[in-house]
């Protein structure tokens, strides 16, 4: 199986290629257009901030590229959100393959912080991309922006408020949280991605 | 619901782990790859690397024992130590570390801070803290590695840390570090009920019920402990049970 990691300004690139060869599965990290249309699956990783990582990839045309895609495409973290129709960070017009809309948290109360850091609970899991993953796995999340709950989510989880922590529409997935870091659950998400 | 993190902390020197107390008397403890990988099989929420030695000879060193690291385990983890410059950190990030810690650099210069922010996300930038309760009753920044005294108190470098951009603080308290006798408890929760950032704290833990008093009294988001995992004296499941048991949420 070809399998794609589409290069871009992101951050966990390696992380989630390293995650890729410890299930025993090579992968090729590209941002050639030909090669990222001809794999049988493509990851759309994302660590970073929504403007400069929407300009980049502009820049290049891979906007388009991956809206088009229509083999199974999966969105991790800032992935899943440039997948979402706008941001709010830093007022970014993103991929609009999901209609929802992506928020900065909002604190409650000083004890809050955001950016969201650390482990927290997945629930009302749909999709095949969750076989085999009970409801309340935990999952490693860091972001300060969010989902908003929507036609297309296929998870949720707590923060604040109820959001979507994975978005699913035709071909597209996305997960908020890192699979990459969340240890056995992370690994069964991204099998089961790899045999979508 | 979000959960506490409990982080091992793995001193590296010479690519081994290594641990001492009140920063002093090293000793040899196992092989950083498995140990980290033991510590992420047993629950372990995070693992943070620090190299002890860090000099510019040792950082290739240093890339490849994280590279491996990188590859052996699925959980987040952090490296520190020595880290000055943007090639410093994109070494380690390409290698695989999810985050860096930084320490004296960062107060020589904090403009380091915000640059790192800006080039790699504030989400990676770790801020460690050594601090040292004075007679004054005030709480003073230490730097390498607890060697050199500064005037900085912990929360004026705190608070100037987190408008630069540090994602996370990780505060160890030099008074509590190796006694086993609890954590820092009223700095730990000044810090915590203050600061809008993610604290840490390291130094002292001893026990379950020190762990226990570190999330409830001392408000951390998070606990780092080395010594006690290292000679098996606590077992991460049997921590992560007793907290949950006594209703701190905690990934199980």
């Amino acid at each position: 199986m070809n399998i794609v990691i589409i290069q871009y300004n992101a951050g966990n690139i390696q992380s989630v290629l390293y995650a890729l060869a410890r299930l025993g599965v090579e992968a090729t990290v590209t941002d050639n257009v030909e090669t990222i249309q001809a794999a049988d699956k493509v990851i759309f990783p994302g660590v970073g901030e929504a403007s400069t990582a929407m300009q980049y990839l502009q820049e290049r045309a891979l906007d388009k590229v991956v809206k088009n895609l229509k083999q199974p495409v999966f969105g991790i973290c800032l992935g899943m959100q440039l997948m979402c129709a706008y941001s709010e960070e830093n007022n970014t017009t993103c991929l609009d393959i999901f209609e929802e809309q992506v928020k900065l948290f909002k604190p409650t109360d000083a004890t809050i912080k955001v950016p969201q850091i650390g482990w927290n609970t997945i629930s009302n899991l749909k999709s095949n991309l969750f076989k085999g993953v009970p409801e309340e796995s935990y999952a490693y999340f860091v972001h300060g922006y969010y989902a908003a709950l929507g036609d297309h989510t296929i998870g949720t989880a707590q923060y604040i408020q109820p959001y979507s922590c994975a978005l699913h529409k035709d071909n597209f997935y996305g997960v908020q949280f890192h699979p990459e870091k969340s240890a056995k659950v992370g690994e069964q998400i991204i099998q089961n991605f790899l045999s979508l | 619901m979000l959960t506490k993190r409990i982080i091992p902390c793995l001193d590296i020197k010479d690519g081994r782990t290594v641990k001492g107390i009140n920063f002093e008397q090293i000793r040899d403890v196992g092989d950083p790859i498995e140990l980290g990988a033991f510590y992420a099989e047993q629950g372990a929420d995070e693992l943070v690397f620090l190299d002890i030695t860090a000099t510019v000879e040792k950082r290739k060193t240093l890339s490849e024992l994280v590279n491996k690291i990188a590859h052996k385990i699925n959980i987040p983890f952090t490296v520190g130590g020595g880290i000055k410059t943007e090639e410093d950190v994109t070494v380690l990030l390409q290698n695989g570390a999810d985050k860096i810690s930084v320490n004296t650099a960062a107060v020589l210069d904090p403009t380091i801070i915000n640059r790192f922010a800006r080039n790699f996300g504030s989400q990676c930038v770790v801020l460690a803290i050594d601090i040292k309760c004075e007679e004054d009753n005030n709480w003073y920044v230490y730097l390498n590695g607890g060697r050199t005294k500064t005037n900085k108190l912990v929360m004026d470098w705190a608070r100037e840390a987190v408008d630069l951009g540090v994602g996370e603080i990780l505060l160890t308290s030099m008074n509590h570090d190796g006694t086993k006798q609890g954590f820092a408890l009223d700095i730990t929760a000044q810090l915590a009920e203050t600061l809008p950032v993610p604290i840490i704290a390291s130094g002292g833990g001893g026990n379950e019920q020190h762990f226990y008093d570190v999330f409830t009294q001392g408000k951390a988001d998070a606990a780092l402990a080395a010594s006690i995992f290292h000679y098996k004296e606590l077992a991460i499941p049997d921590l992560k049970k007793y907290l949950h048991d006594k209703g701190v949420s905690i990934r199980l």
